[in-house]
């Protein structure tokens, strides 16, 4: 067997291995097909909706579910529910990727550099670290929010820049054990610069858990500006953002509960899906972090 | 130990000066003037503003403003809010009792809900009550805090008429007032901690079950339930306990959107109120109040863990 069939051969086995440890997780697999199917309602939005997620209709607001060509029925200002959900399903996934992505970037550098260099730099990163853990994060993030001012730009970053942390010390503490393995240490005789070294060789072996870590942070960053879009410092009306949709809704509480109960429905089988694939692919790829969390 | 807490301590303070800094700075990073912030699109008259400007320090450079701002906080003054032209630091103690009471009961219903799923699940593992338990735990942590608010308020309050949806009210109307009041909002807060502390109490007692000392207390005949109970559940609590302490920042957190569903008047709705105003005096106080008392409780737990756990040597 040449050396490139040997390769094909192992990770095949790898592949096969985390399909079974994943799909043996059957809430993993429950999560990733209702996952699969808000993706595709965000993909395919226009084709899917029934009808504009904007058009007011003010002849017939407040329509109960099954009306004829509204499935969902309608909102306050006649407009189609349904549509407006699959709409917000572009919104929630977006932010949540995007700042999933920042977070992670961001921490996983700072992790990087913060392990790998020691000394004062890490204390000042943990330091840091530890002083963005001090505050409780809904409330950090709503103050940031007033001083910018809500829009769908400041929820990803601003949710991007406060969640690094957790990356950075996850990283982090995945460097400090690498450091003194042969691997780096080999790189290091090889005359592997330090940039090098980080990225090319310690960075590809700390992924795993911030893999992880990144798709139990899709539902929190989801479940955080639906919140702030609740709280009216989020994604402003009428764009049809879930956490919004509820805001709105909660004035016609007695004449429309619908209007709360479908979007709040949305966030929470989002989030809910994700936190089952979260926990499968946890489970599949890195069972020590497994054992040690369950 | 006594070093060990003196460490502990020493950590704390820059910390606690990291968190008034970024607190303190929040205002310069703002783009644009924060006087514009403050007074929105209002078209004050240069008067006022160069007035407020003096008024708020902001004239200087922003190393003496922040040593102000400093001296200011050590004598506890956190600045005059300027919707409501009162001190902020009253402002703040008249709300925070109401948000740890809030908090506090959240935290025992999260507890009352979580240790019973936590060893039911944890006793037969893999079993359908392991399953039933641990989708409920996840169903907790991933159920938003306004979406089940909305819905208890709409079941409890406005379909069944069984429990009031806004305010709270003093002991001094009676405890069953008190309580009536205060279920619904500790239910939406202490949720996804409840979901949260199933998890953890599962891990652990499962992991204490594993023990050598729970084999040899059933080689001796002692019941199930008290081998669970007592034996099991008593060790997990640590963890539990501890994890608790840490969430309570969050807990706090959560607060912020629970007082505003129930019309809470705690410093969650005020901190919100502040937001919606652009008050910002008044964020500020609430931010650093929120980050000081989420620091101390952290530093409590942690000091309590040293005295709970002997077996705890710290280098």
């Amino acid at each position: 067997m040449s050396n490139m069939e040997r390769e094909v051969v192992h990770i095949e086995t790898q592949t096969i291995r985390f399909g079974k440890m994943f799909t043996r997780h059957r809430l993993g697999v429950v999560g990733a097909v209702m996952v699969a199917i808000f993706v595709l309602a965000a993909v395919f939005a226009p084709w899917v909706a029934p009808c504009d997620p904007y058009a007011m209709d003010l002849a017939n607001p407040n329509q109960p579910p099954g009306t004829p060509g509204h499935i969902l029925g309608t909102d306050n200002f006649g407009r189609d529910i349904l549509s407006r959900l699959i709409y917000g399903s572009r919104i929630s996934l977006l932010i949540g990727v995007v700042v999933v992505s920042i977070a992670s970037a961001l921490g996983t550098c700072l992790g990087l550099i913060s392990g790998y260099y020691g000394g004062w730099v890490d204390q000042a990163v943990m330091r840091l670290v530890e002083v963005f853990y001090s505050f409780p994060f809904l409330i950090l993030v709503i103050a940031v929010m007033a001083l910018f001012g809500p829009s769908i730009f400041n929820v990803m970053w601003v949710l991007g820049v406060v969640s690094w942390p957790m990356y950075a010390r996850l990283v982090r503490a995945q460097v400090l054990s690498l450091k003194t393995t042969d691997l780096v240490q080999a790189a290091k005789a090889t005359g592997c610069g330090d940039a090098r070294i980080m990225f090319k060789h310690v960075l590809p072996n700390v992924l795993t858990p911030v893999i992880v870590s990144a798709t139990l942070g899709i539902p929190s960053a989801i479940l955080s500006s639906a919140s702030l879009g609740f709280l009216g410092f989020g994604v402003q009306p009428p764009t049809p953002e879930w956490g919004a949709m509820v805001s709105e809704g909660k004035d016609f509480i007695l004449l429309n509960p619908n209007l709360i109960v479908w979007p709040g429905l949305c966030i929470f089988l989002v989030v809910l899906s994700f936190n089952f694939v979260g926990d499968a692919l946890r489970d599949a790829l890195d069972p020590r972090l497994s054992r040690q969390l369950h | 130990m006594l070093k060990h807490i003196i460490r502990r301590l020493a950590v704390t303070v820059p910390v606690l000066i990291g968190v008034t800094f970024i607190v303190f700075a929040m205002v310069s990073f703002a783009p644009g003037d924060p006087i514009n912030l403050m007074l929105g699109s209002e078209t004050a008259n240069p008067e006022n503003i160069e007035k407020l400007r003096v008024e708020l320090g902001l004239d200087k450079p922003w190393y003496v403003q922040y040593a102000d701002y400093m001296a200011r906080l050590a004598r506890g003054d956190l600045g005059r809010s300027i919707t409501f032209r009162r001190p902020v630091a009253t402002q703040i103690k008249e709300r925070l009792p109401n948000t740890l009471i809030l908090a506090t009961a959240s935290a025992v219903i999260a507890l009352i809900i979580a240790l019973p799923l936590g060893v039911i699940a944890a006793a037969k593992p893999q079993s359908v009550f392991d399953y039933v338990c641990s989708t409920l735990a996840i169903v907790g942590v991933s159920l938003p805090g306004f979406y089940l608010g909305l819905l208890l308020i709409i079941a409890f309050g406005l379909k069944l008429h069984w429990l009031p949806i806004r305010g709270m009210s003093g002991l001094d109307a009676g405890f069953l007032e008190f309580a009536r009041h205060i279920v619904l909002p500790a239910i939406t807060l202490g949720a996804s901690m409840a979901g949260i502390l199933t998890r953890l109490t599962r891990a652990c007692v499962l992991e204490t079950l594993a023990q050598d000392y729970i084999r040899t207390a059933r080689a001796k005949g002692v019941a199930e339930k008290v081998v669970l109970y007592k034996h099991a559940l008593r060790n997990a609590l640590l963890p539990v306990v501890t994890t608790l302490g840490m969430q309570f920042g969050s807990l706090m957190g959560g607060a912020v959107i629970t007082e505003t569903i129930f019309s809470w008047p705690g410093l969650g709705m005020l901190a919100v109120n502040a937001v919606k105003q652009r008050d910002i005096p008044l964020i500020q106080g609430t931010v650093l109040v929120f980050a000081v008392g989420f620091v101390l409780v952290t530093l409590a737990t942690d000091l309590l863990y040293i005295f709970i756990d002997p077996r705890i040597k710290y280098e």
